[in-house]
């Protein structure tokens, strides 16, 4: 693993980003939006004195950390297609560049991703609402760490399959992390799910951290079982995901592919 | 010891039945320049995808500075770069930061001057500072080709490197990589379909059609075999054998 390519690699991004106002508006002006009209949507539900207790609290706590995933698993997915459309990833394979290496970086730029907007989500939320994410606590800390890895995991996998699909497939770069959102529970509680969904839901990490966000708010309790949970299922998902994006890479070089992604 | 720095042995690529490379095999010696030659569809850019290590073979190993490919590709990509007409680079960054990036993929030192001495080699200071979105296609062509030479290759390989230039331009890039080729022992395997391009620039050439290999030698020799009366004629008559 060599630091220099995977610096390389967020240089690239660096530099395609500081000049390009559609990805800025991608890491601000979105989440942004998402916040003022959830915000709203909270204001509207306290005002009617809703039996949720905390509605502001739940929503846009949830929002944030959502974002967090959403964007974790975008600055993945995203930074794949980018190399697609500048017909890049010849000079990337072509070069010393490992796979490990370009998941890593890809990873990091994840992390950068996330680190801005989820900075930005929560200055917005504490000028325009008075919203304070850190009421959640310490438990706040492996919250965020675990979407970030759920978001990877679910960037690697869209990647793989775009990269195996080509273009046909670069909706999933927005759409995939969507399919996830029902069963993650984000905005309601787990029980509100059929009985057979809570089955599966209990399989998906992020729902371990938003039902663990809703037990501190509610009880002030930290949600050991969840975050165990939680991290189990994830290292559990990254290891497998890691495991089948190499083998797609495999895949794609046995059948040309990856010299034809993109066109 | 051989001083071959590229060994190709009985290298084949199938794709759901069909054969791109038929159980080829050559070698390009330290400082060679090999043409490869063949109409489309031979298996030229199918060859050069599995020397770049893009397109796993199907049979045959590849061989470079000693080492196979498949098991120290990292070492071995180090010191090989490829230039082509049909990729591009990232076009929303500027021609140096393209550069950069690459030198630093590349693990370069001294970055900032191999950067300076590149650009003023392939007289691109005018450019450097240039968004690639905005490059003409013979100045992309040449931001490809100065990625590639910039980073200390041993073995360079080149399709159609000359294709979109203009004959100035074009004489210009050939006069440097023969000056490279010459200072730094360089090996480069050469597309083109430029038949006297190829026959200036090539020590050997390489004649594919349908991915085998149908003739081999100096093009005086190549010529001889076919009982034409150059380059292009051998050219015109495998095409159309096809």
């Amino acid at each position: 693993m060599d630091p220099g390519r995977i610096g390389a690699l967020l240089l690239r991004h660096v530099y395609l980003y500081k000049r390009s106002f559609a990805r800025m508006l991608e890491v601000f002006y979105w989440p942004f939006l998402d916040l003022v009209v959830w915000g709203f949507i909270t204001i509207y539900l306290a005002r009617q004195g809703a039996q949720l207790h905390g509605a502001v609290t739940f929503f846009l706590g949830a929002l944030i950390l959502w974002d967090v995933l959403f964007r974790a698993q975008q600055g993945i997915a995203l930074s794949f297609l980018e190399e697609m459309w500048a017909r890049n990833l010849m000079n990337l394979f072509a070069s010393p560049l490992t796979v490990g290496e370009y998941l890593v970086a890809t990873m990091a730029l994840s992390v950068l991703k996330v680190s801005a907007v989820g900075s930005l989500m929560t200055l917005f939320a504490l000028i325009f609402y008075d919203y304070d994410i850190f009421m959640i606590g310490v438990a706040l800390v492996p919250f965020v760490l675990n979407l970030l890895i759920s978001g990877w995991i679910i960037g690697v996998l869209t990647t793989s399959i775009i990269m195996r699909f080509g273009q046909q497939a670069e909706v999933l770069a927005w759409g995939m992390v969507f399919l996830f959102q029902p069963i993650s529970c984000v905005f309601y509680p787990l029980e509100v799910l059929p009985t057979a969904l809570q089955h599966i839901a209990w399989l998906v990490p992020p729902a371990h951290i938003f039902e663990g966000m809703r037990t501190v708010l509610l009880s002030g309790t930290f949600p050991q079982a969840h975050l165990l949970w939680a991290t189990s299922l994830n290292l559990a998902y990254l290891t497998v995901i890691v495991a089948w994006f190499y083998r797609t890479f495999q895949v794609c070089k046995d059948r040309g592919l990856l010299v034809r992604v993109g066109e | 010891m051989s001083s071959a720095v590229v060994e190709v042995r009985n290298l084949s690529k199938r794709f759901n039945g069909f054969t791109a490379v038929d159980h080829i095999s050559f070698d390009i010696a330290e400082g060679e320049i090999v043409g490869l030659l063949g109409p489309n569809g031979a298996g030229k850019t199918t060859t050069i995808h599995m020397l770049l290590g893009l397109i796993t073979p199907t049979t045959g190993t590849i061989r470079m500075f000693g080492m196979d490919l498949a098991r120290h590709r990292e070492a071995v990509l180090r010191y090989v770069n490829f230039s082509s007409t049909y990729i591009s680079m990232p076009y929303s960054l500027t021609v140096e930061e393209n550069l950069r990036v690459i030198a630093k993929l590349y693990g370069l030192r001294h970055v900032q001057q191999k950067i300076d001495d590149v650009v003023k080699k392939l007289e691109m200071e005018d450019i450097r500072h240039k968004l690639t979105r905005k490059l003409s296609s013979g100045q992309m062509s040449r931001l490809t080709l100065a990625k590639a030479v910039m980073t200390e290759p041993k073995v360079l390989f080149l399709d159609e490197p000359t294709a979109s230039l203009d004959p100035d331009i074009a004489n210009k890039i050939k006069a440097i990589l023969k000056d490279i080729r010459r200072s730094e022992r360089l090996s480069i395997l050469y597309t083109s379909h430029n038949m006297k391009e190829m026959e200036e620039m090539s020590d050997r050439i390489i004649f594919l059609q349908r991915g085998r290999i149908v003739a081999e030698g100096t093009a005086q020799e190549v010529v001889e075999r076919f009982g034409q009366r150059d380059l292009e004629e051998v050219f015109l008559k495998l095409a159309r054998e096809k």
